[in-house]
């Protein structure tokens, strides 16, 4: 081999050139499918088990669940849904209809879990930028705080409501132990799980659930400032808190738009917190929605108007998404500018 | 590519087929005895655990696959999930073969049209209907049709007592009426205790109490033809009194109204509470540690003090039945299981087990079922239980009032008065959202 390409490297060239040819010949000639395949099919063929599955397991149970919607599916048809009669927009009617009962509950509901979205949200995000930042110096001790705050979002979630649960009872419960007999800041032990506090109860579980995702996101997001940026504004004389307004919050713009977006879908369509602590039937004012959709159809067997009640849902929740992504883009792209 | 595409366009419409038709309701066919020698059988918790009614119902079901080759298989099902276990298993017709149900579901079962319907020729194969008590096979299904299901279990409402606390609050005598109970109640609910004892939270109870006041007035909660009538004089008074025991005679502790999970039970084992109405308690005191000389059963007030039918009655037929699902595989096997299940033998043993009543006359007859406590829940049973409405919405019923119930004792423990009007008000909200 060496002597041929001192002898004659024109050969040498041309048969490494030859070679190469042939061997992109020989992929051409192999078979002729796996190149049509590489064109455009490969890819659709990888995809497909994630596209069945995600058919099978989405999109065709939501499918039926909207078909649902249209038909009288009470326990006298659930035997044999195909005999359920059609009841065209029935459903939706006594779903929307506020002045009769079944739709003035389902505003209610509505209102209850906007209430309720907008406290647990906001108190989740707050906590977590504040503990996000606070956590962001150095100092001993850190590593274990940033574990201890995570707690709450490694625990089942049945486990921690429960428990949860067990301390808001107003007799046996934690909570009165502190704040009456040993602090007395109540005359009587005051009810947590039924009548007008149901719902603190409910935003004070739902925030220790979902302030830790806020703070690992936002921890994650912190990373990404670059230190000089603060090093020239504390010399350019900016106290601590103009710094987070005008360094920190600006820069987690993008992290805070899909962080508030899914904090917003987890907790208005929570429903193992109200469920665990509650039951099947929660209290009036911590009555959120899907525990209602919950006993409109479950409960009462009449899983048409659930259905119908829960494409409400769906639909509602799809609207704001789309108007919020809307907004929040909109203006991440004027601010790039 | 073109054959590509047509390939993945195949399988993706045969997959959603697969899918759809996976998805798309029960078969309504009815049964056959496709595989004679396996049935699958639910049965609810009847024992202080699941593993207890496994280790109670394993060497029953050994003794029946001994006499008829039939292998059963066993799932004991919480109560908390057999509703919706049924109802999943009714939309996909994809059940066990034999199941229990609690015997208020009956009527919306039967509805549902999954169950097999017990007429006479399959009463027949059992040993026929007149073996059962009659206010047992009344609690199956819709009057006038074949019961959707056998009963199994019967329980009904007493009246139990701490003996240690009504001696010291010099009582002589368990309350027979309505008053005596409140005047009972009045003179021991000081420093702490309390005279009677409610699951406020608990809506089945709820409603199993407010359905004997409500019969004590004189109401149904449903007309003739099956229309809620939840606003009644009647039906309005029997839930003003029930709440009123904690609102007006203050013998409730307010605690009570957020009880769920057998607190108030608890409260009784413990000496806090004096009194409370409950079906079939005695293992339950057991496990608290109450010894069976602690605590006493009688039957529950009725307003003349003598219990019997019509106003007089003071309890619901309570209880577990067993059912069949059409579309079983082995149906002739799953009559055999209903039968053995309901032999004298196994009635007698389970029951004594389980602390309840056999609905099976003949086993009723045993000296078991004549211990103090049981036979108040045997008489109560024969002469003055009535089962709740055995309507098709039942289940609608049991949540829309049970909670107008709960939150109306959420109203007294907070200390909002509780009137006639505050109470129509409720029971009217409940009506409104019943759907026929």
């Amino acid at each position: 081999m060496t002597a041929t390409v001192t002898t004659d490297p024109e050969v040498d060239k041309s048969t490494s050139r030859g070679t190469s040819r042939g061997t992109g010949g020989a992929r051409r000639r192999l078979p002729r499918i796996p190149d049509r395949i590489r064109q455009g099919g490969l890819p659709y063929l990888l995809l497909l088990p994630a596209v069945l599955l995600e058919l099978l397991i989405h999109i065709i149970p939501m499918v039926i669940g909207i078909v649902m919607s249209f038909r009288q599916l009470t326990q006298f048809f659930i035997n044999n849904w195909g005999a359920a009669p059609w009841s065209g927009l029935d459903n939706y009617k006594i779903a929307v209809d506020i002045d009769a009962p079944i739709g003035e509950a389902l505003l209610h509901s509505f209102f209850v879990t906007c209430v309720f979205t907008f406290f647990s949200v906001g108190l989740a995000w707050l906590l977590g930028t504040a503990a996000a930042i606070l956590l962001q110096e150095n100092f001993r001790g850190r590593g274990v705080l940033r574990t201890i705050f995570l707690v709450p979002y490694a625990l089942p979630v049945y486990a921690a409501v429960i428990t949860w649960a067990f301390m808001f009872q107003r007799d046996n419960g934690m909570i009165n132990h502190v704040l009456h007999d040993q602090l007395g800041i109540t005359d009587e032990p005051s009810f947590w799980l039924i009548g007008d506090n149901s719902l603190y109860t409910l935003i004070i579980v739902s925030v220790w659930k979902g302030w830790p995702f806020a703070f690992l996101m936002l921890m994650a997001g912190l990373q990404n400032i670059p230190r000089e940026l603060y090093e020239a504004a504390s010399i350019d004389g900016a106290g601590i808190w103009q710094q987070i307004r005008r360094i920190t919050l600006p820069s987690l713009r993008p992290v805070n738009q899909v962080l508030i977006l899914v904090l917003f879908l987890w907790t208005f369509n929570d429903f193992n917190t109200p469920f665990v602590l509650f039951g099947k039937s929660a209290p009036e004012n911590a009555d959120l929605i899907s525990i209602h959709i919950y006993q409109s159809s479950f409960v009462t067997w009449n899983f048409g108007t659930g259905s119908a009640m829960s494409v409400l849902l769906l639909l509602f929740l799809l609207i704001v998404t789309a108007v919020y992504l809307f907004f929040t883009s909109r203006g991440r792209k004027g601010a790039d500018v | 590519m073109r054959h590509l595409r047509a390939a993945s366009a195949v399988t993706l419409a045969l997959s959603i087929a697969v899918a759809a038709t996976g998805c798309g309701g029960g078969t309504t066919s009815g049964g056959s005895n496709e595989s004679p020698k396996t049935l699958t059988y639910w049965a609810s918790n009847q024992g202080p655990s699941i593993e207890a009614d496994k280790k109670i119902l394993t060497p029953e079901l050994k003794k029946f696959e001994k006499e008829t080759g039939i292998k059963v298989k066993l799932e004991v099902v919480p109560w908390a999930d057999l509703l919706n276990r049924i109802l999943a298993a009714t939309t996909s017709g994809q059940g066990p073969d034999v199941l229990n149900i609690g015997n208020t579901w009956s009527a919306s079962l039967q509805a549902t049209g999954a169950l097999l319907p017990w007429d006479d020729k399959n009463f027949e194969a059992i040993g026929g209907r007149d073996r059962f008590v009659d206010s047992a096979v009344a609690s199956a299904g819709k009057e006038g049709e074949p019961p959707a299901a056998v009963p199994l279990y019967s329980l009904a409402y007493a009246l139990y007592y701490n003996k240690k606390m009504f001696a010291e609050a010099g009582v002589e005598k368990p309350p027979a009426t309505w008053d005596e109970l409140v005047a009972t109640g009045k003179k021991i609910s000081k420093d702490g205790k309390w005279g009677l004892g409610a699951e406020g939270g608990n809506l089945s109870n709820n409603i199993h109490q407010t359905f004997v006041l409500g019969q004590q007035h004189g109401a149904d909660f449903f007309d003739k033809d099956g229309k809620a009538t939840f606003t009644s004089d009647g039906a309005v008074a029997a839930v003003k009194q029930y709440i009123d025991f904690m609102a007006k005679d203050k013998i409730i502790a307010p605690g009570n109204a957020e009880y769920a999970q057998n607190q108030s039970l608890t409260d009784f084992a413990k000496g806090k509470t004096a009194m409370v109405l409950w079906q079939a308690a005695a293992s339950t005191f057991a496990a608290q540690g109450m010894k069976p000389e602690d605590w006493g059963a009688a039957p529950v007030p009725v307003p003349s003090g003598a219990p019997g039918t019509g106003e007089q009655v003071n309890s619901m037929v309570a209880g577990i039945n067993m059912a069949v699902f059409k579309n079983s595989k082995n149906i002739d096997g799953a009559k055999k299981f209903v039968k053995f299940m309901t032999s004298d033998a196994e009635q007698k043993l389970l029951n004594k087990t389980y602390g309840s009543i056999p609905p099976v006359k003949a086993a009723q007859a045993d000296a078991a079922f004549g211990a103090p406590d049981l036979k108040v829940l045997r008489d109560t049973l024969a002469t003055s239980a009535a089962p709740l409405p055995q309507v098709p919405n039942e289940s609608q019923f049991e949540t829309a009032v049970g909670t107008a119930v709960k939150e109306l004792w959420a109203d007294a423990a907070a200390g909002r008065p509780v009137t006639e009007a505050s109470v129509k008000e409720r029971l009217e909200k409940a009506q409104q959202t019943m759907q026929q």
